[in-house]
């Protein structure tokens, strides 16, 4: 992995206004080779408009981008060369079949002959298409559609990938194919793709980028994202009823608590307490130890996982107040 | 021009694929055999030449042409494939001649398939063929105008409908010029006036390539009217992206 930390998209302040609505706004931040960036954000946050723009469909208000070095602006053919683009949907030539669809694509993009044929053996067998490739598109399900798009987009084995809720539609199956594709060809390339399915982040994106009416409002891992969250490192503790009583106080007084919640447990003689750490820092230790002190009787004590939805929440919804 | 010529291919094909083509065809021929008979009086001439295939051309064009073309970039944006042709590596300029030549070589086959009227002009008499070969030259070029104008318009919208109503009223608008300047000869507008108005319709520019006079001047009419509406189609869709 030699060029492993190579910046292979640079967007910088892409801007984008719709009238008096902004659509993107400054959006800035860049994808090495071998990341896989999921851009999240509510239905209308500017997540298309962005793709739109760094796939060189519409022009940006202000700002620009970089794709393998080539501006969007000044060199576009040399972006559109270097990416593969799954729109919105994945629109298609409703009359073609896949196979004539391919190699229109591969006719367009200057593939052709024994090199044309290797191309689309290799997107047609990573896709799954084998089944379908003389059916008219049109009389495809949604989830052959997807992948009709998807060959299309890999065809050319580009080296930076834009994927518009790519998932979006799909029964479940189909979802995991999908992710296993993104997975399978993560190492050599650097991806984007869009969503609002949070467990698609933890699944598949080394990198998350939200963003809300049109601005970044959060960059990092999702890791990083799931700190934010208050049931990050949260533990939650099944008690019987009786030493329930008294541990909630107990607990509060812990350093490092921030609050503890009590819940009726699975029967009358149990309860289940919800410790949140103050600073997101492990506290199952502490707890543990006051549980052993105490001489408790514990049925369960396990650490919570940061809640994606909540964070996303929070964070999409802080923005609108602060408008 | 590897891109344009895909483009082509798959445009070409496309029309093929559907019975769109096949209707298209069968009508087009109904309507020129219907009109060069009936309107024309081909057999009551008594002359063995095809003008009156021709001279129906203009009007015939003006219905059937919009009709191939209003489809040729609505169809896209309806159903959103305007945003992946124009994501792959293809200049916009290239993208509209690939499906401008495409729509036209179509038109251009539906028109060698009215050859069975020359056949018929050849068997009872002895035309000129050069006139002939003229008039289906004029008639192409013609062709070409009316679809340049077509698919600029068709690059406005999404609605096939209007993209269809709005491209016959601006070639019947040019059809129109070449009354126009009788209308100004009559309410005593200048002559001179009247003539370069009357220089910038269809029909008389046609007239006499369907006569079998190749002008160089009806040829560049026809052939800047192509590049004009053309650029301006390539304009359309630029604005359209950055809007």
């Amino acid at each position: 992995m030699r060029d492993a930390m190579e910046i292979m998209v640079e967007l910088q302040k892409l801007t984008k206004h719709f009238g008096p609505i902004r659509a993107a706004d400054e959006v800035s931040f860049s994808v090495r080779r071998g990341e896989v960036l999921g851009f999240l954000g509510p239905n209308g946050a500017g997540k298309s408009t962005t793709m739109k723009m760094l796939t060189c469909y519409l022009a940006p208000t202000s700002g620009t981008a970089r794709v393998c070095g080539h501006d969007i602006l000044t060199d576009s053919i040399a972006v559109r060369r270097k990416l593969g683009y799954l729109p919105e949907g994945a629109p298609a030539y409703p009359d073609m079949t896949p196979l004539a669809f391919l190699r229109f694509a591969a006719d367009v993009r200057g593939i052709c002959g024994a090199e044309r044929r290797k191309a689309i053996d290799r997107a047609v067998e990573l896709t799954s298409l084998q089944g379908v490739l003389k059916q008219p598109i049109d009389t495809l399900s949604k989830g052959f559609k997807r992948r009709v798009g998807l060959a299309q987009a890999i065809l050319h084995d580009p080296e930076v990938l834009v994927l518009d809720e790519p998932t979006d539609g799909l029964d479940p199956n189909q979802k995991y194919e999908v992710r296993q594709l993104i997975a399978e060809m993560a190492g050599s390339k650097a991806i984007i793709l869009s969503t609002h399915i949070l467990e698609e982040v933890e699944a598949v994106c080394s990198r998350a980028v939200i963003i809300a009416r049109g601005k970044v409002i959060f960059d990092g891992t999702p890791v990083a994202l799931e700190a934010k969250s208050k049931w990050h490192n949260a533990v939650t503790v099944r008690l019987g009823r009786k030493s329930a009583a008294d541990a909630a106080d107990a607990l509060r007084k812990l350093e490092g608590v921030s609050e503890v919640l009590v819940e009726d447990g699975a029967n009358d003689a149990e309860r289940a307490l919800t410790v949140f750490s103050r600073n997101g820092n492990s506290i199952i230790n502490d707890v543990a130890d006051l549980a052993r002190s105490k001489e408790w009787r514990v049925l369960e004590m396990r650490t919570e996982h940061g809640r994606l939805d909540e964070v996303f929440r929070d964070l999409t919804a802080a923005g609108k107040e602060a408008k | 021009m590897r891109p344009i010529l895909a483009i082509f291919k798959r445009e070409l094909g496309g029309y093929f694929a559907t019975p769109v083509a096949y209707v298209f065809i069968v009508i087009f021929l109904v309507l020129t055999g219907v009109s060069t008979f009936l309107f024309g009086g081909l057999f009551e001439r008594n002359q063995a030449d095809m003008l009156p295939f021709f001279s129906v051309h203009p009007m015939l064009y003006l219905f059937l042409i919009p009709a191939i073309s209003m489809r040729l970039w609505a169809e896209e944006r309806k159903t959103g494939t305007v945003e992946l042709l124009m994501t792959l590596p293809v200049t916009t300029m290239q993208a509209v001649l690939g499906k401008f030549l495409a729509a036209w070589a179509f038109t251009g086959i539906a028109l060698a398939l009215t050859f069975p009227t020359w056949i018929t002009v050849n068997y009872l008499g002895n035309p000129d063929n050069g006139v002939i070969l003229a008039g289906y030259i004029g008639s192409l070029l013609m062709a070409g105008a009316y679809l340049a104008i077509g698919s600029a318009i068709s690059a406005l919208t999404r609605n096939q409908v209007i993209a269809f109503v709005i491209a016959v009223v601006i070639c019947g608008a040019f059809i129109l010029l070449g009354y126009l300047s009788s209308l100004l000869n009559y309410v005593g507008v200048s002559a001179e006036v009247a003539d370069i108005v009357g220089y910038f319709g269809f029909q008389n520019r046609f007239n006499a390539l369907s006569k079998g006079v190749l002008y160089v001047r009806d040829l560049l009419y026809f052939a800047s009217l192509m590049v004009c509406w053309l650029l301006a189609n390539a304009m359309i869709l630029d604005i359209k992206k950055s809007r």
